[in-house]
């Protein structure tokens, strides 16, 4: 093999390297720093050759843990509440929104500036909304001779308050994808279903909404990966509170982390999330490759019937 | 009675007219075809008669009753698309069942009927698959399918060939035309390929920039086309047309031009009689052209061969006559070599004449 061949064969290897690089540095490193800091009892004071190896004892430690365990549900009951939420609202929005008229195009744009925000401004924005006496929701319903809602001090209502945040927030974001997906449908096979019969219900349900799945479920395991890390804005408008009510995983490994001192708890949550995030993660690529493979073989099949 | 009538249809788009008044009727159970060129408003009246374009103005009748305000589904019509619009998610059966599930007909009866149908088209092994599985020739006959079982009043087609290649569009030209005897229902056709109109219409209507130009039955338009535009459009290869000039010489009427010159027959010398000026187009079909080496001067033509293209039984001869292009047919086994001239007759009856400025036949 001529050296010219061999070199051009490396070329790949090579522009890729740097990434490669990073990847290790940046990613691999921390990720298996964490890892190994997991098992340790480790106090900030100490640096991480002193701390002591403890095995499992932090896993088995937030097993027993009630405060863990509550988070974790909060985590999975906020995710959970706040993605089904997103995804009729934001889907129902690019079906309403999916037609031409003028000023669609600025209304759009207006749609989706929630989630140019950055997280620790919408936290206070909504923090100023909430407050109990100059925020804006009480104002108005005490002016019209309401009561006044405890927005960020009743446990019930601290959380509504998360969810109504998170999902200003981030509806927009399922919105543009589903705006996307559903610009994308074939404009035929809908002028087929109208003159096939289907009202508007049956063409949404029966067409768009079944064409725009692949996107859809994407959008929903993306926006799901997402919700289970969210820190900011609720860290900025209840601090988990009242109580732990609020206090979703990433702001329960923050405060291990920072009051509690223990970083070897605080690795081991951030391993178990990382091990939930993973999960999905590893769904959705499957899901991808199933897809793929089911389109490969479709073709394969319309090829061979071509011949 | 005219099943579906078109009364001035007008299509703008904006201040852009693109249909000017289209008046049409069809008969029961006639299988129309719209042929033009691209851009001609064929489509667009298509798309109006089935509902998923607006009229600007005029209207549409079926069966005297006016529809352009109806819906789609009111007008009780099945569709079948260029690129077939079949719904990627459904299998072929759900696929052709589709209208009559959401008439929310008996699940026996929609089962017997998509059986009938598939089994018509040939698709019976295929009514799992879906349509990504499918080649282009099968998903066509889906589509042809899920118009079929629909049972409508009128089928349109949309271009339905135009995407499948040359061997498989001939194969489904020939199981249309086959459907065609099996099924009596009004049907409209449109298509770009003038081939595809000839072999399936009961009446072609030729349409050229938004304006119909002349409709009839196909061997109505191909023997007596109306103006240039028609007679070019339809035949293959295409009409030639010569500049020329109508002579009167000692009682009789001479058409001549560069290179040739031809007596006219009685029936057409009356018609040139009262032309204001002796300047036509003269258009004679290469199928009317025959190689005739003792015919006589003034019912020949001289034609000098510049390029031969063989293509089988046939061949076409690109010929020079008096610096204009002359394209005629001859049996391949005719032996002639390039650069040599050559002595074609002319059909009496192949003659056509067309007036230069308007372009209307003279006759």
């Amino acid at each position: 093999m001529s050296v010219a061949i061999k070199a051009n064969r490396l070329t790949p290897y090579m522009f890729l390297a740097p990434a490669g690089i990073i990847l290790v540095f940046a990613l691999l490193y921390p990720i298996g720093y964490m890892v190994y800091a997991s098992f340790l009892d480790w106090s900030p004071s100490q640096r991480i050759g002193q701390a002591e190896f403890i095995g499992f004892r932090n896993y088995v430690n937030l097993w027993n843990d009630d405060a863990f365990r509550e988070s974790f549900w909060v985590t999975i009951r906020f995710a959970a509440i706040v993605v089904t939420l997103e995804m009729i609202l934001g889907v129902g929005l690019a079906l309403l929104l999916d037609r031409k008229l003028k000023g669609m195009a600025v209304l759009r744009t207006v749609f989706i500036l929630p989630m140019m925000i950055a997280p620790i401004v919408v936290g206070l924005m909504w923090r100023y909304m909430y407050h109990p006496t100059v925020g804006i929701f009480n104002r108005t319903l005490k002016s019209f001779g309401f009561e006044g809602i405890p927005w960020l001090s009743d446990s019930t209502w601290s959380f509504i308050a998360i969810v109504i945040a998170d999902v200003w927030q981030w509806t927009p974001f399922i919105f543009i994808l589903a705006l996307a997906a559903m610009q994308s449908l074939p404009r035929s096979a809908l002028e087929a279903a109208e003159i096939d019969g289907a009202n508007e219900w049956q063409k949404i349900f029966m067409i768009k909404l079944p064409l725009m799945m692949p996107v859809l479920i994407v959008t929903l395991l993306l926006r799901l990966i997402d919700a289970f890390k969210v820190l900011e804005v609720i860290l900025v408008l209840t601090n988990g509170g009242p109580g732990l009510s609020t206090e979703i995983l990433a702001l329960r490994i923050f405060r291990t982390a920072q009051e509690f001192q223990e970083l070897g708890e605080a690795a081991a949550m951030s391993n178990l999330l990382l091990m939930l995030l993973m999960a999905l993660t590893i769904g959705m690529f499957l899901y991808n490759r199933v897809q793929e493979a089911r389109a490969a073989r479709q073709r394969a099949a319309a090829e061979k019937d071509d011949t | 009675m005219p099943r579906i009538r078109l009364e001035n249809l007008v299509k703008r788009y904006g201040n852009f007219e693109v249909l000017h008044g289209i008046n049409l009727d069809m008969e029961e159970n006639e299988f129309t075809v719209l042929v033009g060129p691209s851009g001609c408003g064929k489509s667009t009246t298509l798309r109006m008669i089935a509902g998923l374009e607006t009229v600007s103005d005029g209207e549409i009748f079926i069966d005297d009753k006016p529809v352009s305000n109806l819906e789609p589904k009111a007008r009780d019509l099945a569709m079948v698309f260029q690129d077939y619009a079949l719904y990627p998610h459904m299998n072929v059966a759900r696929n052709m069942s589709f209208a009559l599930r959401l008439q929310r007909r008996p699940k026996k009866e929609i089962d017997e009927k998509v059986g009938k149908v598939a089994d018509m088209l040939g698709l019976t092994n295929f009514l799992h698959r879906k349509p990504g599985e499918l080649s282009g020739g099968q998903r066509q006959r889906v589509a042809m399918g899920r118009a079929l079982t629909r049972d409508a009043g009128t089928f349109l087609f949309d271009e339905p060939l135009s995407n499948l290649d040359a061997k498989l569009r001939g194969q489904m030209r020939a199981e249309l035309a086959l459907m065609r005897q099996k099924v009596r229902k009004n049907m409209i056709y449109v298509t770009h390929d003038q081939i595809e109109a000839m072999t399936l219409g009961d009446r072609i209507v030729v349409m050229h920039g938004g304006y119909i130009q002349q409709q009839g039955t196909p061997e109505e338009l191909f023997k007596r086309p109306a103006n240039k535009f028609v007679a070019g459009f339809l035949g293959s290869p295409p009409m030639n047309f010569l500049e020329a000039e109508v002579q009167d010489l000692s009682g009789r009427s001479f058409v001549s031009g560069n290179g040739f010159e031809l007596v006219l027959p009685e029936e057409k010398a009356s018609a040139v009689a009262s032309l204001s000026s002796n300047a036509i187009t003269l258009g004679i079909r290469p199928s009317d052209l025959h190689y005739s080496p003792d015919a006589p001067d003034h019912e020949s033509i001289d034609l000098k061969v510049i390029v031969s293209e063989y293509i089988g039984a046939q061949s076409v001869l690109l010929c020079d006559c008096g610096g204009q292009k002359v394209e005629v047919e001859l049996k391949s086994e005719t032996p002639i070599a390039l650069g040599e001239t050559l002595r074609f007759a002319v059909n009496r009856e192949g003659i056509h004449m067309f007036d230069r400025e308007t372009e209307v036949a003279i006759r």
